[in-house]
């Protein structure tokens, strides 16, 4: 048994031994290391002053991502490279391009939320040379600057985008292949490790069979994968987690892939690496996508956790559920696969026994002639958590009538649930303004949201409504919409 | 004497009005510029946690804190009886705010007491197990609860009058009375509250703190250590972002933390976790603004009678110059011929607000603005004529006495108005919005242009003083030290400028230090934006004294005239001859010629009668102008701002670049005030947005589609401030106004601008939807 983990930190490769399953990376680094430049704003992933890269090998690659180090646990970190904002400049003090320009631009005032904004416009220029205003906008939703306005910030994205320099300018670039070969050695056992401190113990199984044997055996046992929501359990509620089982590193758990009858999108899958398959089956959910937290969160969080957490206020679930998707779970004894929507029982509870996990969600091939949107109502455009979110897929048989409908929505009851009044109000009409007007009543049998700090009942039920008549619209080739920026600019 | 090797350029590098970047911009971006919590921990170094109230208002029945001290790692627990001196950390000597709470709690997150931990974890964790029994006390939260209840104030509140406002709104030809509601804001600095206290001999203690006024901090740790203030110093080098968050907010943490090192004597740090600053320390005062307009059928005002009533919080913190400034500026830019206004500085069971960018003064001006649009829509015009029909005067005009019996003598209004309103495009747009939104069914466009007038100086005359401390040591270099505090605002650079400039030396030779309270005493806080015209003043104080000498001693040597020495760049020609710089000031140490000065400015022309409601508070006012277009969906309520203009007056600009960093930062500040920004208390009176999960900030995908930002480059302070230049930390917030009232103008096309919507702050989508509902209904 192995009771380490073993990570590449900047520069160093490490060992590490020693920590509670809860221990965040940024705690890791700024009291353990003295690394400093990475900082806490909110320890809870929503402000990205504490923006780090990790690199990980996946699909044969070597792949970067910005990632919210104040919630992203040690245990997480096995196999992977670490950069933090110390690792950028070059040894002579030559500031590296994407940190000359934000000097250039006038890009920091107080300074603290810099290094997050400097290790997010990293990551993005790493992948992307030349990104568009929309793009810079969203590599940076994770980042909170209260004093620039952004102008500043955004112009400093921008020039670096004109002037890709040498590699010698770029630690990253210039040990990509020795740090590949490190990791891959890192990789090569696939020997359960347990990390073991007074009583509490982080398991990293090496395999999907470990996996199920090990929660076979600690049924009560906390999965986390991205940690994006656990997190928060850990740095705001102090919850003791123990055992915590990491499944992040389970490659096996992230493929995603497409065939004649849908997508398999595996419960390891992050955000970030559905986006392309997703968006290119159904933009809505492209688009949807990149308004779910911000790029850190999106670098991090899984698909799958978002649907097994359970949360009424998760933003895939509805969208899934009116696509017809199933989920599959699994445990040491077998699988089961269910319709999604079946899986939310009640607020806080699942149709999930102990010992299962989630193992794939399944979405299948909507006809080229339906229809499909996903309306994401927040306070605040982008990283917020919605006041409710609406999903509408819409099928017309010859005559133009609703041949199949499934409306679900979030926020607006204890879990995503279907609209199933309105849809039964629906099916059979003819799809017309007439008709759209005269179901609106239907949702009112479907829902009775609650008054929270995101918006009234009262508001979510009329914007509820609103959203079938914006849904109505659309189909009728009127889209009413507002858009930050042209599509073809995106 | 060597005068072989001087620079011989013609100009220095940073002088006054240079574009220079922000001295710590290169560290920023490496992360090795040093905030309090990155400082290396001493050996044996502890950290502090809060215990929290969990009821809005209740006495205490008993306090069980043994699970607490049992808890593993913690090595003391303080309550107030363990305060050796006064327990209460009341800005304004009025001993209404217990440091820590000893027989009742009157808000939800009130602090009861410390934990002092080994780990800031373990603190953390022990702070929860205290067993609280309460008895419940009646409580409210917001300002409609507060008159309900007949709450009491927190401050004498204060009445503006001029003119014969009673007779005259009788008189006026239309009347019109309403009501506006406009949000807090959690200022939201990136680095939370922070202190580090590290004890020292005798009643020595050294505190690091996150603040913007280390002056009272050092007051207030030494009330609370009962010693005296020659015993405490406080050093802050740089904040992480401030507003006025840390204007008096810090001294809870520098204090609890001073008090745990010298009991324990180590090292004590203390920093909450962001939900835990967000509950316990103040925000902007949210008000209700009920008002009563005289004016005619050209939308001439002829009389206000507005009353401003505010969530103070618990205690009267800031409440009191914070009510005062927003009637103030309750006048917006416009010229009230007869005016009552009142403040009502309500007792909340709520955190104690606090001072916040602007100080009430945005508060006040957006009520102005919601004056002068219910008279457009009233009258039927463009509210921008409407704005201009109700502008200041000139000088003579008859129109230029403000409510507190102030002239206006600085008046750049029109012209920076009549100038964007040309650059901005802004009566085609308006035409194009107009003809937009007849032809468009679910989205609706606004446009507005608003105006700014600040009045700059702290309205208690007396602080409106500073000081500053120049070395320059015997191989030419500079030590330059003075009151200010930076928090991301470029002080410390524009005043490293002024020194500069100066000595014309380069701006590399001097040294800028950390703040402190042993270097430079009983300084003002970093507020007002005040801080360049008053440290600026200061250190050219100290600069200028110490050249002096350096003059005199050149006449002496070189048997010159004083009209003979001229600094050059980096050098001095004394008559035919000249020497370098660090020539001139070695020799002079050899002279034994003082090389060292305490600077000291006060500000002239100021008085202020409370009372009587009349004098000059304001040594000058700071101007600027927004146009702001949005796009608004009904269906939902969601909105974009699709452009904005802005043209602001800084004087002539110390730094033209650090102050356009100000008007763009602060403008999307304001903006974030009035839109997302929504603070939400429940039935229990809990923050339940207390975090930036559900306190929502602008981020960079909400600012301006398009956004144009310029200074008025032909103004010049008409005072004599330092090179001419004006304030900028705060008026620009208000810019953010435009954004609202171009809001306000989408919802009014759903009733065909007939009727003013009535569009209370924060705009949230819901509140824009709601809107149009009840203009849908009408």
């Amino acid at each position: 048994m192995t009771s380490a983990i073993r990570f590449i930190l900047n520069g160093e490769e490490v060992s590490v031994g020693d920590f509670s399953p809860t221990e965040t990376l940024l705690d890791y680094l700024r009291l353990r290391r003295r690394l400093t430049g990475s900082k806490e704003g909110c320890a809870e992933g929503d402000c990205g002053a504490c923006t780090v890269l990790v690199g990980r090998l996946i699909g044969g690659a070597l792949r970067y991502e910005a990632v919210n180090a104040c919630i992203r646990f040690v245990g997480s970190l096995h196999g992977t490279h670490v950069v933090t904002v110390e690792h950028l400049a070059a040894k002579d003090g030559k500031l590296h391009p994407v940190q000359q320009a934000m000097v250039d631009c006038h890009g920091s005032q107080c300074g603290f939320c810099t290094p997050g904004f400097v290790m997010s416009l990293y990551g993005l220029w790493m992948t992307n040379d030349t990104p568009s205003r929309a793009e810079i906008e969203i590599a940076l939703q994770g980042n909170l600057c209260r004093c620039t306005g952004y102008e500043p910030i955004i112009k400093a994205a921008e020039q670096v985008a004109t002037e890709r320099p040498s590699a010698l300018f770029d630690p990253i670039e210039r040990d990509r292949a020795e740090i590949m070969a490190k990791l891959w050695t890192i990789r090569a056992s696939s020997d359960t490790i347990t990390v073991t401190k007074g009583k509490d113990r982080a398991i990293i199984p090496g395999t999907l069979d470990a996996l199920a044997e090990v929660l076979a055996a600690e049924p009560a046992a906390t999965i986390v994968a991205g940690a994006t929501d656990v997190g928060l359990w850990v740095t705001k509620q102090m919850r003791p987690l123990n055992p915590v089982v990491f499944i992040n590193h389970l490659t096996d758990l992230q493929t995603i892939t497409e065939d004649e009858s849908g997508i398999v999108i595996g419960a390891g899958v992050t955000y970030a690496q559905a986006l392309g398959i997703l968006e290119g089956r159904h933009p809505a959910l492209g688009r949807l996508i990149d308004r779910i937290g911000g790029q850190q969160v999106r670098n991090m969080g899984t698909i799958g956790g978002n649907i097994a957490n359970g949360s009424p206020i998760g933003d895939t679930p509805p969208a899934l559920i009116a696509l017809g998707a199933d989920l599959t779970l699994r445990s040491a004894t077998g699988s089961r696969t269910m319709r999604l929507e079946d899986y939310f029982i009640a607020y806080g509870k699942q149709d999930r026994n102990p010992g299962e996990f989630v193992e794939k969600i399944t979405v299948p091939h909507a006809p080229e002639d339906a229809y499909f949107a996903v309306y994401k109502i927040s306070k605040r455009r982008d990283e917020d958590i919605s006041a409710l979110l609406g999903a509408f897929y819409l099928a017309l048989d010859a005559e133009g009538c609703v041949e199949t409908c499934r409306i679900a929505f979030g926020g607006m009851a204890a879990t995503p649930k279907r609209a199933k009044a309105v849809e039964a109000a629906l099916i059979g009409r003819p799809w017309s303004w007439n008709t759209v007007a005269s179901v609106r009543d239907a949702f009112d049998e479907d829902y009775q949201p609650l008054s929270d700090w995101r918006a009234t009942a009262e508001y979510r039920s009329l914007a509820a409504k609103n959203l079938l008549t914006r849904f109505f619209l659309e189909t009728a080739g009127q889209p009413q919409e507002l858009a930050r920026f042209e599509p073809e600019e995106a | 004497m060597d005068t072989t090797t001087f620079d011989t350029k013609d100009t220095i590098n940073g002088p006054m009005h240079a574009s220079l970047r922000h001295d710590s911009a290169h560290k920023h971006v490496t992360g090795s510029a040093e905030y309090i919590d990155d400082i290396p921990e001493p050996a044996g170094t502890l950290h502090a946690a809060l215990g929290l109230a969990d009821r809005a208002h209740a006495e205490f029945l008993s306090i069980d804190l043994s699970a607490v001290k049992a808890a593993p790692g913690v090595v003391m627990v303080l309550t107030a009886d363990d305060i050796p001196g006064i327990n209460d950390v009341s800005s304004n000597g009025s001993h209404d705010e217990p440091l820590l709470a000893t027989t009742k709690v009157e808000f939800h997150g009130q602090p009861i007491f410390v934990v002092i931990g080994e780990t800031r974890d373990q603190a953390r964790r022990a702070a929860r197990l205290a067993k609280i029994e309460y008895r419940d006390l009646p409580h409210w939260t917001d300002i409609d609860s507060a008159l309900e209840n007949n709450a009491p104030l927190v401050v004498t509140p204060m009445t503006l009058k001029r003119g014969e406002p009673e007779t005259e709104m009788a008189k006026a030809p239309r009347r019109l009375t309403g009501r506006f509601y406009v949000g807090g804001q959690e200022h939201f600095y990136l680095e939370s509250q922070i202190a580090f206290a590290i004890p020292g001999e005798d009643e020595d203690v050294t505190v690091w703190s996150s603040t913007q006024h280390p002056t009272e901090v050092q007051h207030m740790v030494a009330h609370v250590l009962n010693c005296a203030s020659h015993a405490v110093t406080v050093n802050t080098r740089r904040m992480g972002g401030g507003f006025g968050g840390k204007e008096t907010q810090g001294a809870h943490f520098a204090c609890l933390a001073a008090v745990a090192a010298k009991k324990l004597n180590r090292a004590v740090k203390f920093r909450p976790d962001r939900d835990e600053d967000m509950m316990v320390t103040g925000k902007r005062h949210d008000f209700r603004v009920d008002y009563e307009l005289g004016f005619d059928d050209e939308g001439r005002i002829h009389a206000v009678d507005a009353t401003f009533a505010a969530r103070c919080g618990f205690s009267s913190d800031l409440s009191g110059p914070v009510t005062d400034r927003a009637l103030f500026h309750a006048d917006s830019s416009y010229f009230y011929p007869h005016v009552h206004l009142t403040s009502k500085p309500l007792k909340t069971h709520t955190c104690s607000n606090t001072a916040f960018r602007g100080f009430g003064g945005p508060q006040g001006m957006v009520g102005g603005e919601r004056f002068i649009e219910e008279i457009a829509y009233a009258v039927g015009k463009d509210p921008l004529d409407i704005r201009k029909l109700n502008f200041y005067g000139e000088p003579g005009s008859g129109r230029t006495l403000t409510p507190y019996h102030q002239e206006v003598e600085d008046n750049i209004l029109m012209r920076l108005v009549e100038e964007l309103e040309t650059s901005s495009d802004y009566r085609a747009r308006r035409q194009a919005i107009l003809e937009f939104n007849e032809n468009s069914p679910v989205i609706r466009k606004g446009i507005a242009l608003t105006p700014v007038k600040f009045g700059i100086s702290f309205t208690m005359t007396a602080f409106n003083q500073a000081g500053a401390l120049v070395h320059v040591y015997s191989d030419g270099s500079i030590h330059l030290n003075h009151g200010g505090t930076e928090m991301g605002q470029g002080l410390y650079t524009k005043v490293a400028q002024v020194v500069a400039d100066t000595f014309n030396v380069d701006i590399e030779r001097v040294k800028i230090t950390a703040t402190t309270t042993g270097k430079v005493p009983n300084t003002s806080a970093t507020a007002a934006s005040s801080g360049s015209d008053l440290n600026g003043m200061a250190a050219y104080d100290a600069a200028r004294q110490i050249k002096d000498r350096l003059i005199d001693f050149a006449c002496r040597k070189w048997q010159a005239k004083a009209g003979d020495v001229e600094f050059l760049p980096n050098r001095v020609r004394i008559g035919t001859e000249t020497v370098s710089f660090d020539a001139l000031v070695k020799a002079a140490y050899f002279d034994r010629v003082q090389l060292s000065a305490a600077g000291f400015y006060k500000t002239p022309k100021i008085h202020w009668d409370r009372a009587a409601g009349k004098g000059r508070p304001f040594f000058y006012f700071a101007y600027g102008a927004a146009c702001s277009e949005v796009s608004i969906d009904t269906l939902t309520g969601e909105y974009l701002v699709d452009r904005t203009d802005i043209l602001h007056d800084v004087g002539k600009s110390l730094n033209p670049v650090i102050d356009i960093g100000q008007v763009e930062g602060a403008f999307v500040q304001g903006m974030g005030w009035l839109t997302t920004e929504e603070l939400w208390w429940d039935a229990k009176g809990r923050l339940r947005t207390h975090a930036p999960s559900t306190y929502k900030i602008p981020l960079a995908s909400d600012r301006p589609k398009i956004f144009n930002v310029k200074l008025a480059e032909w103004s010049e302070n008409r005072e004599q401030t330092i090179g001419r230049s004006k304030a900028v930390g705060e008026p620009p917030f208000m810019l953010g106004i435009s954004v609202l009232e171009a809001l306000s103008m989408a919802v009014a096309s759903i009733a065909d601008y007939s009727v003013c919507p009535r569009l209370d702050a924060p705009a949230t989508p819901e509140r824009v939807l709601m809107a149009v509902e009840r203009l849908k209904a009408l």
